[in-house]
């Protein structure tokens, strides 16, 4: 699984960082980056999608397998 | 002098956020709402449109151009619109309390200068004292068997804590509460809200000239040494952010504090899941944040528009009803029920778009720290017999008390 944080849509919500720390870091601004290029260890998948449906802003996607 | 509520008949066209019932009890008002006319309207202290559906509330809140923050109190000022003088503490702060207040681009420039305050990295920094705080308040009165959760717990954490990112001793915050709620809970009596925004005015102003001669590592200080456009940056926009770094930082958290305690007090089956999954907490704060919103907030139409097939018309003001959209089972099966698990979540407690609580990792920090040594110490707490449990609403909705017994920790197995 893959994932993205959609730059032009994160408004700094934190809310994927808050859930899935291991998968974003997040900046002094609040802006979101998917760790590892967006690749998902397939133990952290259900962290991934928790994080893409919890948030706000629909910013965290799932762009590939 | 507060403006009396006069009973609501038609909650669709003459709304009222004040109304008694509506702030112990607005869930099943929205729900109708929803069904009848989710756009409902008042002319009451100001001709104003609510939105109750989460698609409404989002789009709103994503047009900053048509809905300006030049109106974010839910309680249009007393003698506004009709050419009456501006208050005293309306001319001191000439910029508002940016960047709430703000469009762009104050909003821009002010909330990058606020927001590395509130990073994830500072906020880590503030989670130990936070834990010392509540750890030290739950220890004053774990033996006695009962407390107020909400003023001897909830409402105590948040003004400590905001403290710490203004430099000002904790000694103070009773003081800060009394300000905040002057200036928020009672908005609608005039005095007591120009009152409150005086006090903390002329108290920030003499911090701020303190900070000019002694700095320290806090946000005046900072704020003082910023440079935008190649200049220091107006006093009264310093003065502005940092009001509003006090007001926005105190009964909002507390409310949230309050309404999960009272959640856990009155559902037990929540609150031993909770004990015995402590690892749900994340998700659980994430919830009950959902579900117990504590904010609305006001927008100003620039332009005549139509949200949900209703016409509204520049000059009109809207509440973002950030509470009834994250109650809106279109967005949230279940919307009524707290689901402490409820993994696919998009609320909007902290607000949407542009204007995203600039606080909310400190809230969520402080909410989850609150509840954790709440539990680790009062694990079996209900609502004492009888207890009157009495809500704050308008601008914050939360419970002011929230009377509890407990078995004294001394007599716990």
């Amino acid at each position: 699984m893959r994932i993205r944080v959609d730059e032009g849509r994160c408004q700094g919500h934190a809310r994927c960082f808050a859930l899935a720390p291991e998968l974003f870091s997040v900046d002094d601004y609040g802006l979101s980056t998917a760790l590892r290029d967006g690749e998902v260890p397939v133990e952290l998948e259900a962290k991934a999608r928790l994080a893409i449906a919890n948030c706000p802003e629909c910013a965290v996607e799932e762009v590939g397998p | 002098m507060a403006r009396h509520t006069e009973p609501v008949l038609d909650w669709a066209s003459d709304f009222d956020i004040l109304d008694p019932g509506y702030v112990s009890d607005p869930f099943p008002i929205w729900e109708e709402l929803r069904r009848r006319c989710p756009v409902a309207h008042t002319s009451r202290r100001a001709s104003t449109w609510m939105p109750t559906r989460y698609e409404d509330v989002v789009r709103i809140a994503h047009d900053p151009e048509r809905f300006s923050s030049a109106a974010v109190g839910v309680i249009p000022p007393v003698g506004e619109g009709t050419g009456e003088p501006p208050e005293p503490g309306e001319v001191l702060l000439a910029y508002g309390l940016p960047p709430i207040t703000a469009d762009p681009p104050l909003h821009t420039w002010t909330r990058r200068l606020l927001l590395p305050w509130f990073s994830h990295r500072r906020v880590e920094g503030y989670a130990a004292t936070t834990r010392s705080i509540a750890s030290r308040l739950v220890e004053s009165f774990a033996d006695r068997g009962a407390a107020d959760a909400a003023a001897d717990y909830a409402q105590q954490i948040p003004a400590r804590v905001i403290g710490l990112v203004l430099g000002v001793p904790e000694a103070l915050s009773d003081t800060f509460t009394g300000w905040v709620r002057d200036f928020l809970e009672f908005a609608d009596d005039d005095e007591r809200r120009v009152a409150g925004g005086l006090a903390m005015f002329r108290y920030l102003s003499g911090e701020l000239e303190r900070r000019r001669e002694e700095p320290g590592d806090d946000l005046l200080t900072d704020l003082l040494g910023a440079r935008v456009h190649e200049g220091p940056v107006d006093d009264a926009v310093i003065l502005g952010m940092a009001m509003l770094v006090l007001v926005a930082g105190v009964d909002t958290t507390w409310s949230a504090i309050g309404a999960s305690l009272w959640h856990l007090a009155t559902h037990d089956d929540d609150r031993h899941r909770l004990v015995a999954e402590p690892e749900l907490l994340p998700i659980a704060v994430e919830e009950l944040l959902r579900a117990y919103a504590p904010v609305t907030m006001g927008r100003l139409v620039t332009e005549d528009t139509e949200v949900g097939g209703c016409p509204m018309a520049a000059g009109e003001r809207v509440l973002l009803n950030f509470a009834a959209a994250n109650r809106d089972p279109e967005a949230f099966p279940e919307a009524d029920r707290v689901v402490l698990d409820r993994a696919h979540n998009r609320h909007v407690a902290f607000g949407s778009g542009i204007h995203r609580c600039a606080g909310s990792n400190l809230a969520r920090m402080e909410l989850a720290v609150a509840l954790e040594e709440w539990l680790r110490r009062i694990p079996e707490f209900h609502l004492a017999p009888g207890a009157e449990v009495r809500w704050a609403g308008g601008q914050v909705r939360g419970p002011r008390t929230v009377p509890v017994r407990f078995p004294p920790s001394g007599a716990q197995a």
